[in-house]
């Protein structure tokens, strides 16, 4: 049996830099920081007070009618329902959300997602919580908090938190019938998603999979969260600039929110129904740091693995050059989340999986623009080396200033880099790496026949 | 060449105790775990027992270099934690985890992967009111603005949690800290499916060493759902029979019978040591079954039925099993025990005997169903693992365990009350549905 090759059809963003793939491609080449006060909610007295939102969403603009069947479910499920829309309108699947697909058996449809939770209803749960505090007994008093969660939370807001709902809005909306799974591996949940997918189409158990993530933390929960373990970048009074990866100066990671979905396919079933394919999945590596919950591996070696896994499954010796003489990968799209460890080790991880082709291919990271979308991270990266391979044009990381000696790569400073003159972008590799340890790659190849 | 994949080690932790034989012991006697809620203040919920896990000792299952990091471990942690020490221990593998002096077989890391179903994961409402309490406004409301820290009107309130606070709920977690307590460096993920969670580790493991990414992976699920912001979601989700603390926990789960009052919560964890054939038999491993066949799919009617619009199913579980059985090369007629969901929630089990029904037809009223929700409650991502644990005992036993039913299974199902039995198996078929439509079956063939 030859080899079941994996292609990308469709690819549809919601991004803090817009939604539209072409918009959004154009604004990071340009060094466009989407990075502004939180308006979500009164963040004034959050240590953190700023985040890279998405703005003017409107979900019927997106998926037309078919908005009225969701409009109990979360942000994030909204997020993704749209992102969802156009990457099955690229690809040619069918007239939309709210139809089911033409000419494809929707059993051979999956779904694979890293879709994060959807936002709690902060404002009643802390009523419940702070109802139910018994601050002379120093527990909680199961009657108080019963009383007002009954009366306050409401069992849709609740249920669509489930993080498979997202999983469940997309089938409802797209009619697939297919495997279907939902992933949390924090950061690295859509590269996983994305990776996975993938897999079920090389072994034949679809021939079409709706892939990706979409996430929000900005909320107070998800803010709370990140403040307390020192993880975002604190710079208040300059946030546009706050997002430094690889910078000496940089003090964490901005919080973004949005979905990046693609559909990819078996290369023949797209070949056959006259898609186009936009790139070829070539590889995915998995690993887990097997560390510590709070910190990475110091060698970087669980994200050394990913990468050499996902250059061994398209057939890429890290090490050696191409045959024109570039390095294997020209573009690593890195995980890049401004953490000064984060950068630090990934740089290292490179440098192992690379040996010397490290000095010669290009380690940038778009988060210094777009934020950190958490769980709808790797699939919006994955969709921007996509595009790299398209124009030829690699991102810059904005904000890289001040190098830090242990962040030494080519790293894109300030402003993009057009390769077209050495002849483009022919491969590329996706990194998310999540809190706890588990890692992920995706590499992603030009589609040549 | 595709590797065949089979079930080397068992971790079940569940209301009847830790460890397969609890499990199998408790479900032949047949015992039932469900009674009052003693683990938190439950008197203020419409469903009001649960099945807790007894004795559960998280500290006693990691290396004592580890045991600080278990105060910043969730119930449901602690679980997976407790049942990965017991899968490992049970399939004879010696990690860094495990060994105390163990004898064993030495995996190495890059070699073991780890892929734990998880669910969302409630943030403690203790920890988390003890510390919004402190930012309230003159009316006793929560004030957003006291819960910072910057400017005149900050109190600091959010300081009052533990800066490790997010990172104790995050549905990843127990998976990793299991890779770390058992130094599994291979491929790993957290699948967070509702009921099917378990079952989608499990085809996930055994695709990822079937194509050679691993040899061993720690796989299934954990979680609890006793606490109140569990129990309030899974009552919600029309799981949960309203019952009072007086009621009389066995007789409350009544899988397939139309005049069941609903499920009850439950907690535990499976965890299984899958492997390759070729490489438990080269150590010299004991086989409890085959991972035959694993079929996944979707349901895209369940969003609108958790509303009350339509049946939900559609025919999403009966395409999964379907693919199960094609993945195994068997014809349903070859199954000859099912180890369902049932969790006697009215609907759902009607639902779900529609979906056998329609796999099996008439030949349904033939096959043993294996019901564990009235012993154990309903472990929701946790509760498919202990379910495969079950089927693969079965084959392993060649025998069924018990049943408890109070009531009357309709359409005849095979799910009544029984006593525990020998009966030659070949094939057991173990299959799960969620909330929000993901449904997955596994094929388990007896171990040749």
């Amino acid at each position: 049996m030859s080899e079941r090759r994996v292609v990308l059809t469709g690819m549809g963003l919601v991004t803090p830099l817009g939604e539209d793939v072409e918009g959004v491609w154009s604004r990071l080449i340009a060094g466009t920081s989407a990075i502004g006060p939180v308006t979500r909610y009164d963040a004034s007295t959050f240590a953190t007070n700023f985040a890279a939102e998405v703005r003017g969403f409107d979900l019927e603009r997106a998926i037309g009618e078919e908005a009225g069947r969701h409009q109990g479910a979360g942000q994030s499920t909204h997020f993704a329902l749209a992102a969802a829309a156009r990457a099955w309108a690229q690809a040619g699947l069918g007239p939309g959300a709210g139809a089911g697909p033409e000419g494809v058996d929707p059993r051979r449809i999956g779904i694979y997602l890293g879709a994060g939770e959807g936002p709690p209803d902060f404002e009643n749960f802390s009523a419940a919580n702070i109802a139910g505090w018994d601050a002379e007994r120093r527990e909680v008093d199961g009657h108080a908090w019963a009383r007002v969660a009954y009366e306050r939370l409401s069992k849709v807001r609740e249920l669509e938190q489930e993080p498979n709902m997202t999983v469940g809005r997309l089938a409802k909306a797209f009619g697939c019938r297919g495997p279907a799974f939902n992933c949390m591996t924090a950061c690295a949940a859509s590269t996983q998603a994305v990776g996975e997918a993938s897999e079920q189409i090389r072994r034949g158990d679809a021939d079409v999979m709706l892939a990706g993530g979409a996430h929000s933390m900005i909320h107070p929960l998800g803010m709370t969260g990140f403040i307390r373990l020192t993880a975002m970048s604190t710079r208040r009074d300059d946030p546009a600039t706050a997002s430094r990866p690889f910078d000496a100066t940089r003090d964490g990671f901005v919080m973004g929110e949005g979905a990046g979905i693609v559909v990819i396919e078996e290369l023949g079933h797209a070949l056959a129904r006259g898609a186009t394919p936009l790139a070829e999945i070539a590889g995915y590596g998995a690993s887990a740091d097997a560390f510590r919950i709070t910190d990475i591996q110091p060698e970087g070696r669980g994200a050394a693995s990913a990468m050499r896994q996902a250059c061994a499954q398209a057939g890429i010796d890290p090490t050696r050059p191409d045959s024109a003489g570039r390095a294997p990968v020209q573009y690593v799209n890195a995980h890049g989340t401004g953490t000064q460890e984060n950068d630090k080790i990934e740089t290292a991880a490179v440098r192992a999986a690379f040996g010397e082709m490290a000095d010669k291919l290009l380690f940038g990271s778009v988060k210094s623009m777009l934020g950190h979308l958490i769980q709808a991270a790797g699939a919006v990266e994955l969709i921007t080396c996509v595009k790299a391979i398209q124009t030829g044009i690699v991102p810059p990381t904005l904000n890289l200033k001040n190098p830090d000696p242990r962040c030494d790569l080519d790293h894109v400073a300030g402003v993009a880099r057009d390769l077209n003159a050495s002849g483009g972008v022919d491969v590329c590799l996706s990194n998310s790496f999540g809190f706890g340890g588990q890692n992920n790659t995706v590499c992603v190849r030009r589609y040549e026949g | 060449m595709r590797q065949r994949v089979g079930i080397t080690g068992i971790g079940a932790v569940s209301g009847l105790g830790i460890g397969g034989d609890a499990l199998w012991d408790g479900l032949c006697a047949p015992r039932s775990a469900i009674g009052p809620i003693t683990g938190f203040d439950a008197s203020g919920l419409r469903s009001r027992l649960g099945s807790e896990v007894p004795g559960l000792s998280v500290r006693e299952s990691v290396p004592k270099s580890y045991r600080k990091a278990t105060k910043v471990m969730c119930r449901d942690t602690e679980l997976a934690v407790v049942a990965a020490r017991l899968a490992a221990l049970d399939a004879g593998l010696r990690t860094r985890g495990s060994q105390d002096g163990d004898e064993g077989f030495e995996i190495a890391g890059e070699r073991l992967g780890c892929h734990i179903g998880a669910g969302l994961i409630a943030a403690e409402t203790g920890e988390l009111g003890r510390a919004q309490a402190t930012a309230v406004d003159e009316q006793g409301a929560f004030s957003i603005r006291a819960w910072g820290s910057m400017g005149d009107e900050a109190r600091g309130g959010m300081e009052n949690l533990t800066p490790l606070w997010m990172l104790k709920y995050l549905p990843n977690m127990p998976a990793c800290h299991v890779t770390i307590v058992h130094g599994c460096e291979g491929p790993s993920n957290t699948i967070t499916c509702f009921e099917a969670s378990s079952l989608l580790c499990l085809g996930e493991s055994a695709r990822v060493i079937e194509r050679g990414g691993a040899d061993v992976c720690f796989s299934g699920g954990t979680e609890s759902k006793l606490n109140p912001v569990g129990m309030l979601r899974l009552e919600y989700a029309g799981r949960l029979a309203e019952v009072g603390e007086d009621a009389e926990g066995a007789g409350v789960v009544r899988p397939y019978d139309p005049g069941s009052a609903g499920g009850v919560a439950g907690e535990g964890a499976g965890i299984l040591a899958l492997e390759s054939i070729d490489h438990a038999r080269a150590r010299g491993a004991r086989v409890y079954a085959q991972v035959a066949g694993f079929g996944a799919a979707q349901s895209p009617g369940a969003v609108d039925a958790i509303y009350g619009r339509g049946s939900g199913l559609d025919e999403g579980l009966s395409d999964a099993i379907v693919s199960a059985l094609r993945d195994a090369g068997i014809g349903a007629e070859q199954i000859d025990a099912i180890v369902p969901g049932a969790q006697g929630a009215a609907a759902l089990d009607r639902a779900e005997g529609d979906a056998l029904a329609r796999v099996f037809g008439d030949r349904l009223r033939e096959i043993p169903l294996v019901t564990i929700s009235p012993n154990i409650g309903s472990c929701v991502a946790g509760h498919g693992a202990l379910q495969a644990s079950v089927g693969a005992m079965c084959l392993q036993r060649q025998m069924l365990p018990g049943r408890i039913h109070a009531g009357t299974p309709a359409d005849g199902l095979q799910a009544g009350a029984c006593d525990p039995r020998d009966a030659k198996l070949t094939h057991v078929l173990v299959c799960a549905s969620a909330l929000g439509g993901q449904n997955a079956a596994i094929v388990l063939r007896k171990s040749d």
